[in-house]
């Protein structure tokens, strides 16, 4: 059981990179057109960088 | 900057000739990006076909569209105007108004979405990782290791409540302070109680805590907040920013200059200049010019009405065809259009305050449920003879297991679904009730002018005419923005009729247009001008110096859609009924072409009113449908309401759906998906319902652990949701 003592702080560890991750996307407005984004892919004027 | 330096942004030439038009025009297109509402944009191909298409405009640095809000927002050199763009879209085939991006308050909204948003995402988070934890538990972990876990989700289960749970609380804080039980009372109740005895219990090193319920039910509850929010935050960022048509500002004559002033600042007595296709800024009486008006948003006539000195004006109304100066009778305050903007004060305050189905259940949940867990605490301190810990663990679990989880997600998952199938067929929901209300209607009244009809005439008669007569009058009226004569110039470029030379070409603003043609004086215009004798229907006439002066007869043009919606809402069983403001020979051709049995010409705004008013005595559910000042009150006091996107500002805002495209048949299919949404609200409650009925018997005696409280409460979440995304 003591692999517990590692186990559990690395998931809640990666859990918590997930969620900064989350904020990170929020922060950048990436769910403002979720409607628009899901159809962008199929557009072949693909850019380098995504527009600011 | 001068008019003729580049295209002109306006709509009609003479504008043109007014540089100052422009000038007016441009420093409101230098503060923010160009907002358009793009109704009818749907795919990737419209997004890219959009954004090239604006891209390639001249001055325009990008454009990006918002298919989620059907929306672009254009970044652009300041002399770039928003008519010019919408003009370009027009040619790639696509419909746009405007957005006042001045009063686009999404910061604010936004900020509020993220707010939620960032909730639901640390509730989620922590949801995971507690279920987890909690695994390890339900899978029979023992003593110290139990406790551990307990600790461990505790110490992620208890700032996850006390963060992702604010909503909840300040809402229940809210209705308590206000005497009320809403549903925020027991979410909060159950949210609280479930985390402060799961911590009572790891502390003791109980068996059973409920971390996880109190987590998962923050998290499903602001899910559906969260839907919820989305659905009114883009209805009501879209419906409001509508570019205002009051004119925000007018050009005041002082000492002779033209000064630009605000409209606030107007005062009674100022002498105002008001260009052709300019609206009045205020009430007033026409001092100097000729020209004739377009009144149909203020009182539902389709015909200009022409004006001259002493003829009095209302503010809102359209000025076609030569410049006007007005003496201000009345301004602000004390104008028709704020007087019918009282009138729909009044109507609104006589609706009848309408309690949605969520109210209603949770109105009878909400004490029921206390009750319920407050019985059971007081049941088993008597059986287990004063055990104050197992009777408190049983009235929780009463309290968790009939939280309402599903009934918190049944009306904002159906709304959710309901209301973006609508958006995207054009329909915006603009009031979260009105789906509900839209459900009960049986009685449909229309308005004519600008409803069911565009509001500009089309050429009826164009083949009753000569060649040479065509080419003569295309000439003639393509030097005027009047809406006939740019009906006649559309009518005759469709068929291919080319304009003759003409010389001299010059409007006689209020009279018509006049010309020189092979030396010959040819006029267009009005039948008193040309000393013709008047018809009936909506005519303009023309005199080439040869024979009787000849008529170009016009009809209004339908609204594309208007025959499929009428006779849809007919064969779903509802009463139709045309109640217009327009003469009673144009009301009864529209009536006969449509098949409405039922129909008032001449309607005042107040009789508007005061119909809808009597047909909801007689218990009809009324949904009225019109777009001008006219309806305003009739809008308001109906039991649901329509407007087109076209309608006059006040109009949309007294309405609970805009109608954002220029077609009508969704209304029909609205009126379905209304009753289907209703179906399954019913539906989900019933789910809830049933779900309860299995699970607090099962609570109150005592026998639900915090595994069965997680099964139960999820399983009830995602099959109402799952019942919800049926509609889409």
């Amino acid at each position: 059981m003591d692999v517990l003592a590692y186990l559990i702080p690395i998931s809640l560890l990666l859990g918590g990179i997930g969620l900064a991750g989350f904020f990170w996307t929020l922060r950048k407005g990436q769910y403002d057109d979720p409607e628009g984004d899901a159809r962008r892919i199929l557009s072949d004027e693909w850019d380098d960088r995504p527009k600011p | 900057m001068t008019a003729a330096a580049r295209p002109s942004a306006s709509a009609c030439p003479a504008c043109a000739a007014v540089p100052a038009a422009e000038a007016l025009a441009a420093p409101a297109a230098q503060a923010a990006p160009l907002m358009l509402s793009l109704p009818t944009a749907h795919c990737a191909v419209c997004m890219s076909t959009v954004e090239r298409g604006l891209g390639a405009v001249p001055g325009v640095r990008s454009a990006r569209v918002n298919l989620t809000l059907k929306r672009v927002s254009v970044e652009a050199e300041p002399e770039v105007t928003a008519d010019q763009l919408i003009a370009v879209l027009d040619g790639l085939g696509y419909e746009a108004h405007e957005l006042d991006a001045g009063s686009l308050n999404t910061t604010e909204t936004d900020r509020r979405g993220r707010d939620l948003l960032m909730r639901l995402g640390v509730a989620g988070f922590a949801m995971m990782n507690v279920m987890i934890l909690s695994i390890a538990v339900w899978s029979g972990a023992e003593a110290e290791t139990r406790d551990m876990f307990h600790w461990l989700s505790a110490a992620i289960a208890l700032p996850t409540v006390v963060f992702a749970g604010q909503p909840f609380f300040r809402n229940a804080w809210v209705a308590l302070r206000a005497g009320r039980l809403g549903m925020d009372v027991p979410i909060t109740l159950a949210i609280l109680l479930a985390a402060g005895l799961s911590l009572y219990e790891t502390i003791e090193g109980g068996r059973h805590a409920y971390f996880d319920a109190a987590v998962s039910l923050t998290f499903f509850l602001l899910a559906g907040r969260y839907l919820d929010f989305r659905t009114r935050a883009v209805a009501r960022s879209a419906a409001e920013e509508l570019a205002a048509l009051e004119v925000p500002r007018a050009s005041r004559l002082q000492d002779g200059d033209e000064v630009t002033v605000p409209i606030a600042e107007l005062r009674v007595g100022d002498l105002v200049r008001v260009r052709p296709g300019a609206r009045m800024p205020a009430d007033g009486v026409v001092t100097e010019g000729r020209s004739e008006l377009d009144r149909s948003l203020l009182t539902g006539e389709s015909l200009p009405v022409p004006a001259g000195p002493g003829s009095t004006v209302s503010a809102g109304e359209v000025n076609l065809t030569g410049p006007l100066t007005l003496r201000v009778t009345a301004a602000g305050r004390d104008s028709a259009l704020q007087r019918m903007a009282d009138l729909v004060a009044v109507a609104e305050s006589g609706r009848n305050r309408y309690t949605s189905l969520a109210d209603r259940a949770a109105r009878i949940y909400a004490p029921g449920v206390h009750l319920l867990s407050l019985a059971a605490f007081l049941g088993w301190l008597w059986v287990s003879g004063g055990d104050v810990r197992l009777a408190v663990n049983i009235a929780v679990a009463v309290l968790i297991i009939t939280c309402p989880c599903a009934l918190g997600l049944a009306v904002p998952a159906v709304v959710t679904a309901a209301s973006g199938r609508l958006f995207r067929r054009g329909l915006l929901i603009k009031d979260g009730t009105a789906l509900e209300r839209l459900a009960e209607v049986d009685t449909v009244v229309f308005d004519k002018t600008g409803t069911l009809t565009m509001g500009t005439p089309v050429l009826r008669n164009l083949h009753d005419h000569s060649r040479a007569d065509l080419e003569i009058a295309a000439a003639l009226a393509g030097a005027s923005a009047h809406p006939l004569a740019r009906a006649l110039a559309d009518a005759a470029a469709a068929e291919g009729v080319g304009p003759a030379p003409l010389s001299d070409l010059r409007e006689v603003p209020g009279r018509g247009i006049e010309g020189l043609w092979q030396g010959r004086r040819v006029r267009l215009g009005r039948a008193e001008w040309l000393g013709a004798e008047p018809v009936a229907a909506t005519a303009t006439w023309l005199d080439t110096g040869e024979g009787a002066p000849r008529a170009f007869t016009f009809a209004d043009r339908l609204r594309p859609g208007a025959e499929a919606a009428v006779a849809a809402l007919k064969a779903q069983g509802k009463r139709v009924l045309l109640i217009s403001g327009d003469t009673e020979a144009s009301v009864a051709d529209l009536a006969a072409r449509l098949g409405i049995a039922e129909w008032t010409a001449g309607a005042l705004p107040k009789q508007k009113a005061a119909r809808v008013a009597a047909l909801a005595g007689q218990g009809a559910r009324v949904l009225m449908v019109g777009d001008g000042l006219n309806d305003t009150a009739a809008l308001a006091a109906a039991h649901v309401s329509i407007s087109p996107a076209s309608a006059l500002d006040a109009a949309r805002v007294a309405s609970d759906i805009v109608l954002l495209g220029q077609d009508m048949a969704p209304i029909a299919e609205a009126a379905q998906v209304a009753r289907r949404a209703v179906r399954r609200i019913k539906e989900n409650f019933g789910v809830s319902l049933a779900y309860n009925l299995i699970a607090v018997p099962v609570a109150i005696l005592g026998l639900a652990t915090p595994l069965a409280a997680a099964l139960a409460m999820s399983a009830s979440s995602i099959t109402v949701s799952l019942n919800a995304l049926r509609l889409r």
